[in-house]
């Protein structure tokens, strides 16, 4: 029996601030603790995508950034591959890499500049990165000029498929995508998920895939999980999902469950 | 498939490429830095030169050697000072990129993160500095034929080990405050401009000054650099003053590792790696 790729026990993560109470003295702040993951449970076993979806607010990112090695659960545990994320956090690492909302770089540096680094930072040579490198962006429907031109030139479309290609080059067994297609041009958008589609045919990895888009999810995933208030609210396959609850599509399904929509705007952890 | 040493050996190197990288990028402003560097320096050899005319040059007062002992601060507190600010800023440089939760999710030890930058920081520094350096003889006419310049180069390799534990130190400062931990970097470097001997002996200071010197590396660092190269003190003579400097890297390189252990645990605990403040 193969080891789970994630396996969560009971994790719990709220974030504390202090605040002045309106007409209480200047120096007198309580503490104001928001829960962002509630003694939440999960097993996902290794290669396909999983889904998330929720509204911001839900725990989503939370989820993400445990796995990460980027939080620190208050309660329970978190293992990637067997690796506990606390203690075991360097290994967790090295089974994991993630694409964000906001595709972070050196915004100076050009996009080769940034996955070379990238690919050094995950124990790689320079030895046969630029092939790899052009590869991976053609790929993703890339012109091959842009390789050397400054980030900060490329359209936000462009950056966030470097970000695409950027955990690609470092093989990671557990892929986190964290809103990866957000803000994207619709034809830009179908390439990322045409890549992700190829991936998880390809390749032996595991996606986790935080998004709003409910096409998206219908069309990537195998498994779609549903956070809300930081609780996990189901889990089961688009298909299994919908007809368990009668429902037309998954907005509906979160609909029919939360009794709000998934553009719900709430505090954003 | 390289080992776990050979993939920290690739990370450290990748760290010291990465800013080789930025500063190729904005090579202009390093034109502007070491303009500023050059005309930080020859101010203060002029001021020794204003000296006479101000009357100083009179009875027992040297101006030549009053002229290179502040020379010799000014070239060594730009190289220190940059080699520092490049490893303090390090963390709220990629704060400010955006870049920083990459980098902590990268499977990599902080100590080769750190060293990554330390090390870059280090040969940047002594080009510029060589070449400030160069200017400074040109114009100065500085005479070094009395200095030992393997004593000083001894004392400079030497002085990086408690340099680079302080600069970790202060690197952590943006990780307690994401708004106002950069600042802080200033005020220590400032501090350490005040008590550590750069443009005067610690002996002009009052007593907590002086003892706030005894206890900062840099003094040690400058005054052992200019006894070689005024008086010529040879390796053999600055050995307690590499002894000195070593043991202080000794304590300060872990006590600096350990506080930024505890202060990245603390910053995933409350979530303050995400912030960009």
């Amino acid at each position: 029996m193969s080891m789970p790729a994630i396996e969560i026990q009971g994790v719990t993560k709220a974030f504390r601030h202090r605040e002045r109470q309106s007409g209480a003295p200047l120096w007198r702040r309580a503490w104001k603790e928001k829960v962002a993951l509630h003694e939440l449970d999960l097993k996902v076993e290794p290669g396909g995508v999983t889904g998330i979806l929720g509204p911001n607010g839900s725990g989503k990112s939370t989820l993400i950034r445990i796995l990460g090695t980027l939080l620190t659960p208050d309660a329970g545990t978190a293992k990637v591959f067997g690796c506990d994320v606390v203690t075991d956090a360097l290994q967790v690492r090295r089974h994991v890499n993630r694409v964000s909302v906001e595709a972070a770089f050196f915004k100076e540096l050009s996009p080769w500049e940034n996955m070379i680094y990238a690919s050094r930072l995950y124990g790689n040579t320079s030895r046969g990165t630029r092939r790899r490198v052009v590869e991976i962006l053609k790929m993703l429907g890339l012109p091959e000029d842009v390789i050397d031109q400054p980030m900060k030139e490329l359209s936000r479309g462009q950056q966030q498929k470097v970000a695409i290609a950027r955990s690609f080059l470092t093989a990671p067994s557990l892929l986190l995508m964290d809103e990866p297609t957000t803000g994207l041009d619709p034809r830009s958008k179908k390439e990322v998920q045409a890549v992700l589609e190829r991936l998880r045919a390809e390749r032996e990895i595991t996606v986790l895939l935080c998004t709003h888009d409910m096409d998206e999810a219908a069309a990537l995933c195998d498994r779609v999980l549903m956070l809300d208030g930081g609780r996990l609210l189901a889990d089961a396959s688009p298909d299994q999902l919908c007809a368990q609850h009668g429902a037309a599509t998954l907005e509906d399904v979160f609909m029919h469950l939360s009794g709000k929509t998934l553009e719900t705007e709430e505090v954003i952890l | 498939m390289i080992g776990v040493r050979g993939s920290e050996m690739s990370a450290l190197f990748g760290f010291a490429e990465r800013q080789l990288y930025v500063y190729k990028r904005y090579w202009v402003w390093e034109v502007v830095w070491l303009f500023y560097s050059i005309v930080s320096v020859l101010s203060i050899g002029f001021l020794a030169s204003g000296l006479g005319s101000l009357g100083a040059g009179g009875g027992s007062f040297d101006l030549r050697k009053a002229q290179l002992y502040l020379l010799i601060g000014a070239l060594l507190w730009g190289y220190l000072s940059l080699v520092f600010m490049e490893a303090a800023y390090a963390i709220a440089w990629e704060r400010w990129e955006g870049t920083i939760e990459y980098t902590f999710m990268a499977p990599v030890r902080r100590m080769t993160h750190l060293m990554g930058i330390c090390l870059f920081a280090i040969v940047y520094g002594l080009a510029r500095t060589f070449i400030v350096l160069l200017v400074a003889v040109a114009i100065f006419e500085i005479d070094f034929s009395h200095a030992d310049i393997a004593g000083a180069l001894i004392v400079l390799a030497a002085s990086m080990a408690p340099l680079v534990g302080l600069a970790i130190l202060t690197s952590v400062l943006p990780l307690l405050s994401p708004q106002k931990g950069e600042q802080m970097s200033f005020a220590v470097q400032g501090f350490m401009l005040l008590v550590s001997g750069v443009y005067y002996p610690l002996t002009v200071l009052p007593w907590p000054l002086q003892a706030a010197g005894f206890v900062s590396p840099l003094t040690y660092a400058l005054a052992g650099m200019r006894s070689s190269l005024l008086q010529g003190s040879t390796m053999a003579d600055q050995l307690p003053t590499v002894g000195i400097l070593l043991g202080m890297g000794a304590v300060l390189i872990p006590i600096g590792f350990a506080v930024f252990t505890w202060a990245e645990r603390r910053a995933k605990r409350l979530g303050l790696l995400k912030r960009s403040g």
